[in-house]
């Protein structure tokens, strides 16, 4: 039951995948991103990470997308102009296939390597995923948080600098 | 793990998230359809991050999730502003007309 529920919203991410990509249309592209956003979400549910499951959500489908198509809608790029939208299209698709083909051979050779921790869905549901989360990063990645911070504040003043009319 | 879904099943998904990913940064003309396109890849490394995570029983591929998605905001907030000033320059935002450092 599982595995079906598991191939069938498989199925959704991958085809709005396809659409972000093959859409001529912006608004649909990032329609279809959404999608795939909430399709991620429901993956995270079944590997038992609610907390990443929310984030996902909020941030990725109501946060960054928000402000994309606020962008979109700002430069009116909703109109369908009649050029090319594409271009290269044999050696994009010869790249990504090989891209993908690498990343399955690897996978099938490949063993998974790597710091075994104890967490368990026993101890997922007993002590809370964002009690988990919160204590990883408080603890083992208080530095890196604190990188972040000033690497989201960047961000705001670049932002700001770049949108400022000039003069 | 259980239930018949391995790790392997979410790694392959993602493999194939990214690999459309890199086909629409590759072929598509529009910069923010660009920029949507990474953000698909991001995701996929992301979806890749917890399986692993979860088969390992370690909270520190999640923690970087929650890094990734950081950068993924302070990049989508720069990179728009970024569009509309070409957009200004400009009056578009397609990849090819982008070509004043080119002589």
């Amino acid at each position: 039951m599982e595995v079906l529920f598991f191939y069938l919203v498989a199925l959704v991410a991958v085809i709005s995948g396809v659409l972000v990509v093959t859409c001529r249309n912006p608004v649909n592209c990032a329609l279809a991103l959404v999608n795939t956003f909430f399709c991620l979400a429901i993956f995270y549910v079944m590997l038992h990470a609610p907390f990443m499951a929310a984030i996902q959500i909020m941030v990725y489908a109501g946060a960054i997308m928000v402000l994309i198509i606020f962008v979109i809608m700002l430069l009116n790029l909703g109109t369908i102009s009649l050029r090319r939208y594409t271009h290269g299209v044999i050696w994009g698709s010869v790249l990504s296939a090989l891209v993908l083909m690498l990343v399955v051979t690897v996978l099938n050779r490949g063993q998974t390597a790597g710091i075994t921790g104890d967490i368990t869905t026993a101890m997922v549901e007993k002590v809370g995923h964002t009690e988990l989360i919160g204590r990883a990063l408080f603890t083992d990645f208080l530095l890196p948080f604190e990188i972040t911070s000033i690497l989201l504040l960047v961000a705001i003043i670049g932002a700001v600098v770049l949108s400022k009319k000039e003069g | 793990m259980e239930h018949g879904i391995t790790v392997h099943h979410y790694l392959v998904l993602s493999a194939i998230l990214f690999s459309l990913g890199t086909f629409g940064v590759l072929t598509r003309k529009n910069a923010i359809v660009i920029f949507m396109c990474i953000e698909l890849m991001l995701n996929s490394v992301n979806l890749t991050f917890i399986a692993l995570s979860r088969h390992l029983g370690n909270m520190d591929g999640q923690v970087f999730v929650f890094f990734v998605m950081t950068v993924a905001a302070a990049e989508a907030a720069v990179g728009l502003a970024l569009m509309i000033t070409m957009y200004r320059n400009q009056e578009s935002i397609e990849v090819d007309d982008i070509n004043m450092l080119k002589w």
